[in-house]
């Protein structure tokens, strides 16, 4: 599928810059986006590290057990399958919790040291479906104050920066709850704990 | 602003709490968070491959103008449903580039103003959403996971509710 997804957008671009007569832009763009791709690792970098070390503190301490344990009953509804295991659900918590509260450079962090520990449980090629609904719920974004989106409105000379909360939180809410309703349907029609 | 300080408050008390919790339960925390770190150099590097092929792909289709051409395309459908054509770039580029979108919301700031109709549009769909397929890369690319199921179709069905969703809220509520 990303095989798929990655040859289109190439084919595609490469296609329409040469009817559209742009083939000079492209090429400036082409590599481009690989020297980006280096600066943007090097500064994933040290949120990386930070944060899984921030990550393993606090699970030596106990504290993402703690988490796990007050969420339980909406991760363990959401992911069946790791009810029973505390490390897998601690890391989905930190991770869902860093969404909520609009850290987004720790969010991808805490939310990859969740998506490899389920990995790591299932072995082969393809995702479980608790893999899959962790994936889709981390593509919405549902988060209580959207504060770089507010300075950005402020800049810009709004009036009220935070006037359109409510939308925002309605909004992100109708995503997320259509990606974790699909997941779900799509999950019934198949053998639970079957690879997908 | 008291949201502001909120918001900036939520990244020192996170990480003021971790800390401090496991320094009250006698975890060696410098320790524990070298052991983690160790553990995120070999995850970014593992990562570089799949951000250079991804962020490749994306910056071509923006130079291509791939995405001024299906606007045009897709223009009058949306326009019948109420959405304006400034709005239906930012939709095709906020699942693909995080820093494409943030470029055309401002840009959108800037010529219609935030607290117009658009600028509040635009700033609904722009945080409600996240980049769909840099997730989808990432998670799946750190795990070497090469199937993905219905990821894709459950992700962008969200985003177009999302979309749905921010021009109805908007045209409700503002």
């Amino acid at each position: 599928m990303l095989n798929a997804i990655w040859f289109g957008m190439i084919a595609a671009s490469v296609l329409c810059a040469a009817a559209t007569g742009r083939l000079g832009e492209l090429s400036g763009g082409l590599l481009e986006g690989a020297g980006d791709a280096v600066e943007f690792s090097l500064l994933l970098l040290g949120s990386m590290c930070a944060w899984l070390g921030f990550l393993r503190i606090a699970e030596e301490s106990g504290l993402t057990r703690l988490f796990a344990r007050c969420l339980s009953p909406v991760t363990g509804r959401l992911f069946p399958d790791y009810r029973e295991n505390q490390d897998i659900q601690g890391k989905i918590c930190m991770n869902l919790s860093a969404n909520l509260l609009g850290l987004g450079n720790a969010a991808t962090p805490l939310g990859l040291a969740a998506v490899t520990a389920m990995a790591k449980e299932s072995k082969g090629e393809a995702p479980t479906r608790g893999m899959v609904l962790f994936v889709v719920m981390n593509t919405a974004s549902l988060q209580l104050l959207p504060v770089n989106l507010a300075a950005m409105r402020s800049a810009c000379g709004s009036a009220a920066p935070f006037a359109v909360l409510p939308e925002i939180w309605l909004t992100s809410l109708a995503c997320l709850v259509t990606g974790v309703l699909c997941c779900k349907l799509a999950e019934r029609r198949r053998a639970p704990g079957a690879p997908l | 602003m008291s949201a502001e300080a909120a918001g900036a408050a939520a990244l020192p008390l996170f990480v003021g709490a971790i800390v401090v919790f496991g320094f009250l339960k006698n975890v060696d925390v410098f320790d524990a968070f070298l052991a983690g770190a160790k553990e995120g150099l070999h995850t970014s590097l593992k990562l570089l491959p799949t951000l250079i092929g991804l962020l490749t792909a994306v910056s071509m289709v923006r130079a291509s103008g791939l995405l001024e051409v299906l606007c045009r395309l897709a223009g009058p459908a949306a326009q019948a449903v109420g959405i304006s054509p400034e709005l239906l770039p930012l939709a095709l580029l906020r699942p693909v580039s995080g820093s494409g979108a943030s470029a055309y919301t401002l840009s959108l700031f800037q010529q219609f103003g935030p607290d117009s109709e658009t600028g509040k549009i635009a700033s609904v769909l722009s945080a409600s959403t996240d980049t769909t397929f840099y997730a989808i890369a990432v998670y799946f690319g750190a795990c070497g996971v090469k199937k993905l199921s219905y990821t894709v179709p459950a992700a962008l069905l969200g985003d177009a509710a999302a979309l749905v969703f921010s021009v109805l809220t908007v045209k409700l509520f503002g």
